[in-house]
Order: C-alpha cells, then sequence, then structure tokens
C-alpha cells in the first residue's frame, strides 16, 4: 500500500518536473496574463481568443498562412538552437536571415537554370553565403575572444544596410519601387504557382473548395524543408561526430579541448551552420513567399523571433517545430483581433514575453509544485 | 600549553538537523566548545562538518535543534548575525574578491567612511594595526590575485578579527599550504588562543588534528560519531572512527624492476597565462615500471607542466620524447596516440563534460574511432556496450551509462576518468592530483589503480600537492620549486622534512 | 567649415545621449552580476511613457521621470526572474524584449486611436535646452553646446556613477557582489538586495534612454524609433570594459558616427551611398572589438544567478 503511493508519486513527479510540462505551463500563463491584459483594457479576452482561434482554423486558406508564417520562424528558430547547444548564442540569426533573402535574389535573378536545379543552386548558395556571414562571428570569437553577442549585434546591422544597398542599385531595384526585381519562375518552390491561375487548374479547384481555399495563400515547399532541416539538425547534434564534439564544445570546452578537439575551429563550425541554417530561411521566403527582397526600415524580427521560438520549443530541434506553428498562429491570427474588436494586436507581443519569461523561471514552478506537495503531506 | 577556560561554554549547538530535500547532512549533532579550545572537526568529504559549522555561522538554518553561543540561546538568520555574536570563518575556498586590494577586501561590509566616501586611508592604517597585534603580515594595498595562497589565507583570517571575532571557523585550513606555511598557521592559531580566541578547525586530516587541537569531534555520514580528547587519542583511533572500519594508509607494492626510460623531458620551458616561465629549464626522466611522484607546493610549475605533456600548452623551449620520439607540441590528439594518458588536476574542468552522459564521457578521446563511430556517424550501440564493460570492470557507481556526469559522487566521477585513461593502455599514465576531494576509499581505489599500471610494468607520473600521498604511493620523488626540478630522491629515503624544505626551495641536503 | 565641424560633433552629442543613459544601465546591472539584454525592451518603453507622459501632462521633467519609472517596472521583473528564480538572464533579458514594445505599442493603440504612434509634443512640453540664448544663434559654440538638458545630465551621470562605484561603500559592495557574490554574503552584504538595487536603476536608466530619444532627439514615439539601440548600449558596455568612462567613450564614438551620417547624408559632400554610412559605425565597432579590446573581462560572476549552496 505504502509502496503503490510512493510509485505514483513518483510518476506524477516525472511528469511534474519534466520540461515538457514546464513549457505547456509557461504557454498556458502566457495565454492568462494576454486574457488579463485584454480585460484591463477593456476587451472580452474569450471572445478575442475565440476570434484568433477561428482566425488560424476556420478556413484551409487561414491554416496555410500559419504555416507559412511560422516556416521561416522554425528554421531561425534551428539556428538559434543549434548555436545554443553547442555553447554559443547567436542573436545574429536576423543579419543571417537577410544575406540568405539577398542572395537567394540574386542568384534567383540574375542566374538562368532549368527548374528543380536552380532551386537548388539558389538555397545552397543562400545557405553558403549566410553560413559565411554567421561565420564571421565565429572566427572572431575563436580568434580574437570577440563575445558572438556583440558580434552578431554588429552584423545584423551591417547586413541591414547591405541589403538596403543593393536592394537601390540599379541593376536590381526595380523601378519606380523600393524592392528588388523578382526571382525568376524556374527558382519559385511556390506549390502549383502557375497552375492555380490555369484554366485546368481554376476549373479543378473550382471543384475542390478547400484545396482551392488552400492554395489561395502562397502555400510553398519550405514547411516540408523545414521540418527536414530539423530532423537533419537533431541527426547532426545526436548522431555523428561533429554533433559529438560540438555539443562537448558548448557544454565544457576546457575539457573538450583535453579530449583532441579543436575548440576554435568547433565554434566557427558551430556559427556556419548557424548562419547557413538561418540564410535557407531567408532564401526560402523568397523562393516560396516574397520572390523579392525589399529595402528594410528597421530588423523584420525573423531572427530575433527565432530566438523565442527556440527557447519556447526547449532548443531542441523537434520542439522547434511546434513553438515555430505556435508562433506562426500567434503572429497570423493574432491581428485580427484588431479590426472587430479594436483590441491592439501587440497583445500576442506581450503573450510571447509572458512565455518566455516563464520558461526562464523553472524554478518558480518548482517552487509551487513543492508547497503543495508539503501541503499534502501536512494535510495527511 | 592548553588555554582552555572550563567555566566558558561559548559555543553549544544541541540536536542540529540539517535537511536538504530528502538528504539530511547533519543528523542530531551536539557540539561543545570552550574558551580558549582548539577543537578539531574530523570527518571525510561529505560527511557534514562543513554544513554543519556553516549552520554555525547563519549560511544555513537548520532543520531542528538550538545554537547557544556564550550560553545564550541565538538564533543565527544570517552572517550578520554571527559577526554581531563574534564567530569568523574563514571559507575552505577563499571568500576574496580577487581584483579587490587585501584593505578592500578586509572592510567589505563594514566599511570606513567619510562622508558619502569610502575612506581607504584609514582602512589600511586599521588592517596595519590588526596585524601587528596578531602578527599576520600583509599587505594592505597589496591585489588578492597578485599574492600568495598563505597570504590569502591571513587576509581570510584577518576580515574575521576585524570584525571582532572571538570564534574563529577555519575550513580545511591547510588544504593548499606548504608544510613551512603549515608550521606558520600553527604558531598563529597558537597566538590567537593565547589572546582567549576560540577555534574550530574542519579537517580530514589527522596529522593536523594532532599538532593543532585539543579536541576533537568526529563526523560520518551526518552523525556525531565521538568526541575525544586528541592527546588521548591515537591517529589509528581517530582513523577508524572516521571511516567506519579499520584503515591502512600504506599503500602495498610489490618490489619495482627497473624498466626503460619512458618519457624523457629535457630542458622544458613553458609560460603560463601571463606570461612568465611557469617551467623554467625543467628536465626529467621517468621510467616504465615506476611511480615517479612529483612532490611541490602548488604553483611552481606542476599544472603548465602537465598541460604541456598533455599538447595543451605551447613548449617554448626545450623537447619531450615519448618513447624515444619527439612529442613537443604535438596535439592532445597526437600525444594520446603516443600513448601518454592524463586524469587531469581538474576533473569537473578538464576531465568530464559534466552535462554528457556516463557513456558519452567515456569516448572523449576516441569517439572518432571504430567501433565508436564510422565515417562520421556516431553508433550508440557500441558506446553504451563499451560503457556498460567499463563500468563492471571498475565498478562505478550507479550502474546506469545514461546518467549525466555530473549526477555521480566525486569518486565515482575520478573512476569513470580512469576507467577511461586506463583502457587506452597507455606507456605512460599521469595522473594530476588524482584523489583531491574523495574519500578514503575513492582514494584507496585510485592508489591502487595507480600501482597495479606500474606493475604491469607501465610508467606512471603521480603529480599531487599532498606530501603523504606522494611519500606513499611513488618509488621515487622528484621536486618541482619554481619551475624547476630541484633534487631527486628515492622514496625509501623520503622524509617530510627533508622534502619540505626542497619544496621551499631550500635543495636537496640544504644546498 | 568651422560650422560644420560643430555640427558633427552637435549632433554626435545628441545622439549619444541616449545611448549614454542606458549603456550606464548596463554597466550597473552587469557590474552586480545581472546582464542585461533587455535594455532594449527597456528602453522603448522608456521613450513611449515619456512621449505619452510628455504630451498628456505638457512637462518634459514628469515625462522624463515616468519614463525612468516605467523602465524600471520592467527591470523589476527581470530583477525577480534572474535574481529571486535565478532564471537564465538572457533569456528573461529576451522577454523583456518583447514586454517592452509590445505593452509600449499596446498601450499606444488604446491611446492614440489605434495608432502605434504617438502624437508630437508640443514645444513646452519638449526637453529644454539649458543653454539656449547663451551663445550668439548659430555661432560654432551654440551648435555645439546648445544642448537638450538630457545631453548634460547624460554626463553628469557619468561621472556620478563613476564615484558610486569606485568612491564609495556601496560602489565597493556592488563590484564585489558582481565579482564574488558567496565573499559578499558571508560578510553579511546582501547579494539580492544589491542585485534588486542594480537592475531597477539599469531599468530606469535605459528608461531615461528612451525619453531622452522620444522627447529630445524627436518629439514622439514610433515603432521603430528605439529600434536596436539598447543593443548598440549593450556593445557600448561591453566595449568599454564595463567601466562608466569607457561605455562613455564607446557611446561617443557610436554617437560621432551616426552625427557623421547624418551630416554627410544632409549635406551630400561626399558621393557615398548613405546606406554604406550608415553601415560604417557597425563595421568600426567590430574593427575596433578585434584592434584593441581583446580580452576584456567582465564582472567575474556575470550572468550566474546566486544560490547558497543549496
Amino acid at each position: 500500500m505504502e509502496n503503490n503511493r510512493g510509485n505514483k508519486y513518483s510518476i506524477r513527479q516525472r511528469i511534474l518536473s519534466s520540461k515538457l510540462t514546464f513549457t505547456i505551463l509557461s504557454i498556458i500563463m502566457g495565454l492568462l496574463v494576454g486574457a488579463i491584459v485584454l480585460l484591463i483594457a477593456g476587451f472580452n479576452p474569450v471572445q478575442a481568443y475565440r476570434i484568433m482561434i477561428d482566425g488560424v482554423f476556420s478556413r484551409t486558406k487561414y491554416i496555410s498562412y500559419a504555416i507559412i508564417y511560422a516556416t521561416p520562424l522554425i528554421i531561425t528558430g534551428l539556428s538559434v538552437t543549434f548555436a545554443f547547444r553547442t555553447g554559443l548564442f547567436n542573436i545574429g540569426a536576423e543579419g543571417q536571415y537577410i544575406i540568405g533573402a539577398l542572395v537567394a535574389t540574386l542568384i534567383g535573378y540574375f542566374l538562368e537554370l532549368p527548374l528543380v536545379i536552380h532551386v537548388i543552386v539558389v538555397f545552397l548558395f543562400a545557405a553558403i553565403a549566410a553560413g559565411l556571414w554567421g561565420g564571421i562571428a565565429g572566427f572572431l570569437k575563436a580568434k580574437f575572444g570577440v563575445h558572438e553577442v556583440i558580434a552578431t549585434i554588429m552584423l545584423n546591422w551591417i547586413a541591414l544596410y547591405l541589403n538596403n544597398y543593393l536592394v537601390m542599385r540599379p541593376f536590381l531595384r526595380r523601378p519606380e519601387s523600393e524592392s528588388s526585381y523578382d526571382i525568376l519562375d524556374s527558382a519559385s518552390i511556390t506549390i502549383l504557382e502557375k497552375w492555380k491561375y490555369s484554366e485546368t487548374g481554376r476549373e479543378w479547384l473550382s471543384a475542390h473548395p478547400y484545396i482551392k481555399d488552400f492554395l489561395s495563400a502562397p502555400a510553398n515547399l519550405g514547411f516540408i524543408i523545414a521540418i527536414l532541416l530539423a530532423i537533419l539538425v537533431w541527426y547532426i547534434l545526436n548522431r555523428t561526430t561533429l554533433g559529438y564534439e560540438l555539443r562537448a564544445v558548448g557544454f565544457n570546452k576546457d575539457a573538450a579541448e583535453y579530449g583532441g578537439i579543436k575548440v576554435e575551429k568547433s565554434i566557427i563550425t558551430s556559427m556556419m551552420i548557424a548562419g547557413a541554417l538561418a540564410g535557407s530561411a531567408g532564401a526560402l521566403q523568397v523562393m516560396g513567399v516574397t520572390k523579392n527582397v525589399i529595402m528594410l526600415p528597421v530588423m523584420e524580427g525573423y531572427g530575433f523571433d527565432g530566438i523565442a521560438v527556440a527557447l519556447i520549443g526547449g532548443t531542441t530541434a523537434i520542439g522547434n517545430i511546434f513553438s515555430g506553428l505556435l508562433f506562426g498562429a500567434l503572429q497570423y491570427g493574432g491581428p485580427k483581433i484588431q479590426p472587430p474588436l479594436g483590441a491592439p494586436s501587440e497583445v500576442v507581443d506581450i503573450m510571447i514575453g509572458t512565455i518566455v519569461l516563464f520558461i526562464a523561471i523553472p524554478k518558480l514552478f518548482k517552487i509551487i509544485m513543492n508547497a503543495r506537495k508539503r501541503g499534502e503531506k501536512n494535510a495527511k | 600549553m592548553s588555554n582552555i577556560d572550563f567555566n566558558h561554554k561559548v559555543v553549544e549547538m544541541k540536536n542540529i538537523t540539517k535537511k536538504f530535500g530528502d538528504f539530511t547532512a547533519n543528523d542530531n549533532i551536539n557540539l561543545t566548545v570552550h574558551k580558549g579550545e582548539v577543537h578539531a572537526l574530523l570527518g571525510e568529504n561529505g560527511a557534514g562538518k562543513t554544513t554543519l559549522m556553516n549552520v554555525l555561522y547563519g549560511l544555513y538554518q537548520p532543520t531542528s535543534g538550538e545554537i547557544y553561543i556564550r550560553e545564550e540561546k541565538t538564533s543565527i538568520e544570517d552572517p550578520n548575525v554571527a559577526i554581531k555574536k563574534g564567530i569568523g570563518m574563514v571559507h575552505q575556498h577563499f571568500m576574496l574578491v580577487q581584483p579587490f586590494t587585501v584593505a578592500e577586501n578586509i572592510i567589505l561590509g563594514m566599511e570606513t567612511t567619510r562622508g558619502i566616501s569610502l575612506d581607504m586611508k584609514k582602512a589600511v592604517e586599521d588592517v596595519k594595526k590588526l596585524s601587528d597585534k596578531y602578527g599576520l603580515y600583509v599587505d594592505p594595498n597589496a591585489k588578492i590575485q597578485d599574492i600568495s595562497v598563505g597570504m590569502q589565507q591571513r587576509v581570510e583570517i584577518l576580515k574575521a578579527l576585524y570584525r571582532g571575532a572571538e570564534i574563529l571557523i577555519l575550513d580545511e585550513p591547510t588544504a593548499v599550504l606548504t608544510p613551512q606555511e603549515i608550521e606558520d598557521l600553527i604558531e598563529i592559531i597558537r597566538s590567537l588562543t593565547e589572546q582567549g580566541k576560540t577555534i574550530i578547525i574542519i579537517t580530514h586530516k589527522l596529522k593536523e588534528i594532532k599538532m593543532t587541537s585539543n579536541y576533537c569531534t568526529i563526523i560520518r555520514r551526518g552523525k556525531r560519531i565521538d568526541t575525544v580528547k586528541v592527546s588521548e587519542t591515537s591517529e589509528d583511533d581517530l582513523a577508524s572512527k572516521m571511516v567506519g572500519r579499520e584503515v591502512n594508509f600504506k599503500v602495498v607494492k610489490k618490489e619495482r624492476e627497473k624498466g626503460n626510460t619512458s618519457i624523457k623531458i629535457d630542458n622544458l620551458v613553458v609560460k603560463d597565462n601571463r606570461g612568465i616561465n611557469a617551467v623554467d629549464g625543467l628536465s626529467l626522466e621517468i621510467n616504465s615500471g615506476e611511480i615517479l611522484g612529483l612532490a611541490g607546493i602548488d604553483g611552481n610549475g606542476q599544472s603548465e607542466l602537465i598541460e604541456a605533456l598533455n599538447g595543451l600548452r605551447y613548449v617554448d623551449s626545450g623537447k619531450i620524447f615519448m618513447n624515444g620520439k619527439d612529442i613537443t607540441n604535438k596535439s592532445p590528439k597526437e600525444v594520446l596516440d603516443n600513448n601518454v594518458a592524463v586524469i587531469p588536476e581538474d576533473r569537473q574542468k578538464r576531465g568530464l563534460v559534466l552535462d554528457f552522459s556516463m557513456a558519452e564521457n567515456m569516448i572523449l578521446e576516441n569517439y572518432h574511432k571504430e567501433p565508436f563511430s564510422k565515417r562520421g556517424i556516431l553508433s550508440y550501440n557500441n558506446i553504451e556496450n563499451f560503457a556498460k564493460d567499463l563500468i563492471k570492470r571498475f565498478d562505478v557507481r550507479p550502474e546506469n551509462e545514461k546518467i549525466k556526469a555530473k549526477a555521480l559522487s566525486g569518486g565515482n566521477q575520478q573512476k569513470v576518468i580512469i576507467a577511461r585513461e586506463v583502457t587506452n593502455d597507455p606507456d605512460l599514465l599521469i595522473a594530476s592530483q588524482p584523489t583531491r576531494g574523495l574519500d578514503v576509499g575513492a582514494i584507496e581505489y585510485v592508489h591502487n589503480a595507480l600501482v597495479e599500471q606500474r606493475d604491469k610494468g607501465k610508467a606512471v607520473f603521480l603529480v599531487s600537492l599532498e606530501l603523504d600521498e606522494i611519500m606513499n604511493v611513488s618509488d621515487r620523488i622528484a621536486v618541482i620549486y619554481e619551475g624547476k626540478i630541484v633534487g631527486i630522491i628515492d622514496a625509501k629515503d623520503a622524509d617530510e622534512k627533508t622534502l619540505g624544505l626542497m619544496m621551499a626551495g631550500g635543495g636537496k641536503d640544504g644546498e | 567649415m568651422l560650422n560644420d565641424i560643430g555640427f558633427i560633433i552637435g549632433t554626435s552629442l545628441m545622439y549619444a545621449a541616449p545611448l549614454l543613459f542606458t549603456a550606464l544601465g548596463g554597466v550597473i546591472s552587469e557590474n552586480s552580476g545581472v546582464v542585461n539584454i533587455g535594455l532594449e525592451g527597456m528602453m522603448t518603453i522608456g521613450a513611449f511613457i515619456g512621449a505619452a507622459v510628455g504630451y498628456y501632462v505638457g512637462n518634459p521633467w514628469i515625462a522624463f521621470i515616468a519614463a525612468g519609472l516605467a523602465g524600471g517596472i520592467f527591470a523589476l521583473l527581470h530583477a525577480i526572474a534572474s535574481v529571486t528564480f535565478h532564471a537564465d538572464q538572457v533569456v528573461s533579458g529576451i522577454a523583456i524584449n518583447f514586454l517592452g514594445p509590445g505593452v509600449a505599442l499596446f498601450i499606444s493603440r488604446l491611446l492614440f486611436n489605434g495608432s502605434t504612434m504617438t502624437k508630437s509634443l508640443s514645444f513646452s512640453a519638449k526637453m529644454p535646452r539649458p543653454l539656449n540664448g547663451l551663445f550668439r544663434s548659430n555661432s560654432f559654440s551654440d551648435i555645439i553646446f546648445n544642448q537638450y538638458a538630457t545631453v548634460y545630465l547624460a554626463f553628469i551621470l557619468v561621472f556620478v556613477m563613476w564615484y558610486t562605484l569606485y568612491k564609495t561603500k556601496l560602489g565597493l559592495r556592488i563590484r564585489a557582489v558582481g565579482e564574488h557574490p558567496a565573499s559578499a554574503d558571508t560578510l553579511g552584504v546582501s547579494v539580492t538586495k544589491i542585485r534588486y538595487f542594480g537592475v531597477i536603476l539599469s531599468g530606469i536608466l535605459a528608461g531615461f534612454g528612451g525619453a531622452a530619444m522620444s522627447i529630445a532627439v524627436v518629439s514622439n514615439f514610433r515603432p521603430t524609433l528605439i529600434s536596436g539601440q539598447g543593443f548598440i548600449a549593450l556593445a557600448a558596455v561591453i566595449f568599454g570594459k564595463w567601466k562608466p568612462q569607457g561605455a562613455m567613450w564607446a557611446c561617443l564614438l557610436f554617437g560621432a558616427a551616426q552625427g557623421l551620417t547624418v551630416y554627410l547624408g544632409g549635406a551630400g559632400v561626399i558621393n557615398i551611398s548613405s546606406q554604406l554610412l550608415a553601415m560604417l559605425p557597425y563595421v568600426l565597432t567590430l574593427v575596433v572589438l578585434v584592434g584593441f579590446v581583446g580580452k576584456s573581462v567582465a564582472p567575474a560572476a556575470s550572468g550566474e544567478a546566486y544560490e547558497k549552496g543549496e
């Protein structure tokens, strides 16, 4: 009898102390705080949340959009996660994303290649360029001891202005606009882009309204690639000697060095891979959604959001997929409360901030649970 | 001789219990200390001595029990209360702010001020006065990072005295001191008790207790075992009370067979992090089939020497030959490939990736080799089978290769490292401070492992700050001073006094 | 020509001030042992509250103080998380960077008819120029020294911060807590109190920094006003080796780069794209970091939660 109780407790305790549980509790706290903020501001939170949920799930088009919003965030999240797992803090996903998008546009517009090959070439060039960009921060850290946080913050701004400089050059700027020319169709990864507007396509789609609705958003292959990248990141980190080396350096570089691992090289490699990931997010966005790059007045935030996505995803590759989807849904569904209710869509940022804040303090939940446990004991 | 005033109970701890979660660190402990007494708390690492003193100093609150200071019931909520009650504590790991000066460290928390500003002039004068009074000479304007460990300890004692401490707790005070510095400390302790101070020493060294203390309370696994009068108790009695069984500190080993030269170090020069020659023209040969012990005071170039041998630190000049092959300035990987294995001095910093599993740690140097990986892909199956085997052979507990290294006890962490290094089957095993912080059982285990290597005809290079360990385990003893070998003697002929002199730069036979 | 130089110096000082407030906040927080990556968020909320209060109340000083308080409240969140609950300080700071702008824009939309931009301040609600009229209008001295009060205040605070950190009891304790909290703790100095003090003060200063932007350099708040300046201030802290005077030089450099950009962009003196010019300060920072900062040393315990052995 006594023993049984003990067992039951231990299973319950294991569930309660797992990382996933803290994450879910944090998300609940975020939703709760969001509701309270709305309530204080005089809005009906139930109504607001219903609008958000409907705004994401009530039509296949909405779902399609939420996924499109989520795709780059999953990948920049992977970038942050990869660096994080190797002991580096990649604030530079933002700039690496910009470089990836920029190079994708250049290659997608200037190079003329056959259908599938063009996509692959664009993707590779963008990833490599952004990888080198990320590698700069790794190099500066490894060789000169410059903190990667500072280096990547600087590189973000340099990337932004580099983008703006090139977009405004005559060879790339679409006249009378603040954006570049579009990439060639051969470099597009939008699903059935031509077909869906063709005669046969229209005919077929009107017979299948759900698919038609889904495709009315720029649905593209990006999400599938994001999932493949997540699996790849998981595999590299956990199943390869490279991942072993990088994780060893991340956890304890002195021990890694003693074990014969080249620490400086690992730091550079890790930042290059992180950069390549963030760059592929930019490339996929260009190839699948925007088709061009624009003059950026400020940071778009894909990289910074990626940090939050990575943290909410527990800095695991697979967790990123789910937290990225959550993010995409919030960012797509959130603004929909504005027109009908007049409620500020920034409640979404408050929710995200709250979730991240609670993710940072698992100790709070532990204290609460311990207090409850003690309470139960006393009640006995 | 004794300065004890039995009419005054200065400290009385009654039925102290301290729990951390489910773990009971102190279990119903009683302790009484009189004025002018030197009272030793003896116990192995993790027995609960320091926890008990942290309770007395207000760093921890007891789960239950009462504390009386000068026969008055006192609740010590935090160090401020302890300080007010005249209690001072010198922690094992010094609580000194490295970039601050001696005077700044001493006045912190009780600053001398003039208006809104600090009055450093007065602080320096106060410190000077205090150090004159107790014979604890320090330079008040020196920065902590620039002074020796012995000096730092004086600063710690002065910190307590500056706060008017009448009761002084010293946590493992000799762990980092040279034999000569230990003598100085004993002198300081004597002069303090003469001036009516009471001293509690936390230690696991028996000899020290015999030299310093009047009474000794033995603690084992959180429980008080006994309180004895030191002059009436033998070291062996103390030891068996501490460990709970008979212990034999002597390492048993067969006569050695003299072998060939394993490693030859020739006129080696290695710089430390500040760019100063830490190893300064050092030459040494170690033969297979022997344990060569390197004795020396901390900071005389041992760490830099080991790092250079390991391939972790650049050799400025000189050569290292292993089995006749030049391995100077080779990478750690290449050093290992030349059959040199190293048990690093800081197992948590260098030896283990604490967040890796036991299995992952056991392949730290061989992850890139078959059968652990093939073409860059790890085989966790093979890795875990390998780990399971080592865990059995080296008796690591718990027997779970998936558990993270940080969840292991110090002794078991060291076993993981030894297992890994020994299975590389090295011709030379370098062991740097291999028993630091381990309990008696684990120390015996490590010593036996070293002797086993030697008996297999391998060379063993033992670097330790514990002179007893060096003298017990080694066949020959080399002494390092300021980056040079100042003498090599046969362990059979070694005595503590000669070695102590050599370690202080005195040279062999007082040259 | 002389006036051109004056213009560059004057603009540099004006742009340096908001960074300087915020960087000083970073200095105090990091010296007490808490990394504050949330400066950006604290600066943003400060900028908004400053502009909003300035608009409604019409008094720049009340607006300025309100901005400081707003920054302080967000810093309090950071302190609770990272000091009391031993949060990962970087993660907690990231959260603040979502919360600060989120709350700012949320309230802005409520107060200003759904707009994320506050209405422009009237002249009397703007930060005054205390030395206005002292110099001949448009003279060299006038261009340099006829600055907003916040500019002077920022530089005075550098001295105050330096004196506090290195010459007072409080400063000794703050630095001790940042270097070796256990040492301070065993001497009865409360690590928790000192760190709360450091973090909250850093939020107040970052709030001031935001307001120095929104009620002095410009006259309203908009979502892009701060965008990244908090991070630049953070870079200045590291650049300046965690010292107030060092951070000041770093902020002057960033300010100067901005001043130069404004000047060259406006005057069209040299035909370089303004985008490349804007890039310059960041490239320069990287070069300088590689060149002579090398291995600067942060306060030893910065970024680590202090736990009493339990």
